[in-house]
């Protein structure tokens, strides 16, 4: 589904990720995990589109098709999802309205008429239920106020009512208290089918204890410089990165 | 010959057309004085710093219309609020239309300023409220002095107005350039409430200034809630002046919308004569192109225990010009006024101006005055986070701007007229989304 190959990028000139080499089939769920600056983030952005970030060198094929040339949006609407390590506070666009604009772009994207007001409604109780969201928080302004844990469960919320193909979770666990980690998790496994993927971004074990991944692989300096199985994540929550940068060093 | 020397000329003219017999007679003759000593605004003047008219007054204008010319409703239709059942005042080149307006006697009195300015029955409210809160300027002057036409809207005590009241004020491009002096006199008496729809429309590309004027008297209790669409063609500009005088326990609320017009300048000024009182002025401009317009604006607090909130928010592309000029004067005998005023802009071009000045002038030592401006750019990382969700950069932009603009809109308390600014607005920006704020 996803092939990055070679992928070199950068910010502001500065050379962030320098070749990265990654391959997710539809069904798995892969993690990434590394020290700080190791370039994670800039990995999801660079995949999800934001324009600040150069790709200098590289592909990112999304079902065989090179993806770099287009816009987030319609990186979007051909299932890139993107879980914001820190959402961006909306003041005066309700979650409601937020998604119900994202769905009948992504529509019209398609070709398709605005989904059916009812039919909308429905969609946004199953899935704020699935989510244990409050109806309430439906209808404030997107972000404003929200926890950290509310900001995280919201993120995942859009996820089930876009639906994407790839999802790419940066951080989410960063913030969460255990219930609202168990709460997270469960949604991205009831989401989890054998069509679509994740992307797991974390520093830590303990999503992967509740969203298992069927590999693990480890960022340092822009490179992805080992991948394993769920084991390796368990090994580096016991070990530290440090041996891994001596491995490199070495 | 300029436009001033033209128009004072005129006044001869003018005058032949009108009943001298009344008090108003002498009004009109001070009026014109005024505007020979005074004439047009210029930059040197403080007030017009940021606004010049020169581009404006260079057209030939004709004063007087040469023929009356009939429009059919359907054409024009679009520029009513035609969802609700309202008493509509309509004029066409300056000229009543009796087949477009449904006028009332009927308790209250929405009718016309010609009928007022000459009939018996109207004296004595033309003689204690015409142009006495009026600006005394050049420009305001002007429109005393030709004051023929407009709205004359009298509620008496204790009427609750159900039904709204549309002023619109049409020009058909029958001359090839065309000056309206509209002058509308609201007085609303004690306990009473009355909503009023403004709108100035022209209906071909043809040049036309507008300087309108307009009283408004709030009594004891009465609740005025006023909005003014301005969303005009880019060769029409008007210059809209409105003065409120207010008295004790009042609430007077002003919404101005401008999304049109060439140059727009809107004067507002309110004058609390009582106390416990308030006045909530709010606006939201959205403009592009070379458009420009200034709000100036006036709250004199003269009693304690008064409020006042104003909130102008303001959008700018391209090479637009935007003025905001918000003062506020608090008199010593003032005392325990809350008076509050935010200006927030954002300017989504290198190329689009703002100038924000507010003006405190506070002489009481018990008040709460509050002024805050903004200057932004929109949000990058929302832009970001909205597309990320599959939402295109025109329609997330559009989605910003209205969140921007949502606590103006939310104000309205006409649902017909937030929709119909919202699909303005759509419009304007040329996207097709629902916008439930």
């Amino acid at each position: 589904m996803l092939e990055i190959k070679d992928l070199h990028a950068s910010v502001e000139g500065k050379g962030i990720l320098r070749g990265i080499n990654l391959e997710v089939k539809a069904g798995e769920v892969h993690a990434i995990m590394g020290p700080n600056g190791s370039g994670k983030s800039t990995l999801a952005s660079v995949i999800a589109g934001k324009e600040e970030y150069e790709v200098d060198k590289g592909q990112i094929l999304l079902d065989g098709e090179d993806i770099e040339e287009l816009a987030a949006e319609e990186r979007a609407h051909k299932g890139v999802f993107l879980s914001f390590q820190y959402p961006v506070e909306i003041p005066g666009v309700s979650v409601t309205n937020f998604m119900k604009t994202a769905i009948n772009e992504t529509r019209k994207a398609k070709g398709l008429e605005d989904m059916p007001a009812k039919d909308m409604l429905k969609m946004i109780r199953e899935k704020s239920e699935l989510l244990e969201i409050d109806r309430k928080f439906l209808s404030r302004s997107l972000n404003e106020g929200f926890s950290g844990g509310e900001k995280k469960r919201n993120e995942i919320f859009q996820m089930a009512m876009l639906e994407p193909k790839l999802a790419i979770l940066d951080e989410t666990d960063s913030g969460l208290d255990i219930d609202a980690l168990r709460i997270v998790a469960n949604g991205v496994n009831k989401l989890k089918n054998k069509d679509n993927a994740v992307i797991v971004i974390t520093h830590y074990q303990r999503l992967l204890d509740h969203i298992v991944p069927d590999f693990v692989h480890v960022l340092y300096n822009g490179r992805i410089v080992k991948s394993g199985t769920k084991e390796l994540a368990h090994e580096l929550e016991e070990k530290g990165y440090d041996w891994i940068k001596e491995e490199v060093g070495a | 010959m300029e436009l001033k020397d033209k128009l004072v000329s005129s006044y001869m003219a003018f005058e032949n057309t009108v009943d001298n017999d009344t008090a108003v007679h002498e009004v009109r003759n001070e009026a014109i004085k005024i505007f020979e000593d005074k004439g047009f605004p210029s930059k040197k003047d403080e007030a017009w710093k940021y606004t010049s008219l020169n581009s404006v007054l260079k057209h030939d204008y004709s004063v007087f219309p040469k023929q009356e010319n009939a429009i059919d409703y359907k054409d024009v239709k679009k520029y009513f609020i035609h969802d609700i059942d309202s008493y509509n005042l309509v004029f066409v080149d300056g000229k009543f239309s009796s087949n477009l307006s449904q006028t009332t006697h009927d308790g209250i009195d929405v009718c016309l300023m010609s009928s007022a300015l000459t009939k018996p029955k109207y004296q004595l409210i033309i003689e204690n409220y015409f142009n006495k809160v009026a600006a005394k300027d050049g420009i305001s002057s002007l429109n005393t002095a030709f004051s023929k036409e407009g709205a004359y809207i009298h509620i008496p005590k204790n009427k609750l107005v159900e039904k709204p009241i549309q002023i619109i004020h049409f020009s058909t491009g029958n001359e090839s350039a065309l000056l309206l002096q509209p002058r509308n006199l609201i007085v609303v008496d004690e306990n009473s409430h009355v909503q009023i729809i403004e709108r100035h429309q022209s209906l071909t590309d043809n040049p036309v200034l507008t300087n309108s004027v307009t009283e408004i008297f709030a009594s004891k209790r009465a609740i005025v809630d006023y909005y003014k669409i301005q969303n005009d063609k880019e060769n029409a500009s008007l210059i809209d002046t409105t003065c409120i005088d207010q008295k004790r326990e009042s609430h007077v609320s002003m919404h101005t919308f401008t999304f049109g017009g060439k140059l727009t300048r809107n004067n507002l000024n309110f004058y609390q004569n009582g106390e416990r009182m308030d006045s909530t002025l709010n606006g939201v401009t959205i403009i592009g192109d070379k458009q420009h317009v200034d709000h100036n604006t006036l709250v004199h607090h003269i009693e304690p225990n008064c409020e006042s909130h104003q909130d102008y928010k303001g959008i700018f592309s391209d090479k637009s010009t935007g003025v905001f000029n918000g003062k506020v004067v608090v008199n010593k005998e003032a005392q325990k006024t809350n008076a509050f005023q935010s200006n927030n802009n954002i300017l989504l071009s290198d190329k689009a101006t703002i100038n924000s000045k507010p003006q405190l002038e506070i002489f009481a030592d018990d008040v709460k005055c509050s002024h805050g401006c903004t200057i932004g750019q929109l949000d990058e990382s929302a832009m970001f986070y909205m597309k990320s969700r599959g939402i295109p950069e025109k329609e997330a932009k559009a989605l910003l701007m209205f969140a921007f603009s949502n606590n103006v809109l939310n104000s309205v308390k006409i649902p017909e007229i937030k929709q119909r600014i919202t699909k303005i607005i759509a419009n304007k920006l040329g996207v097709n989304i629902g916008f439930d704020l």
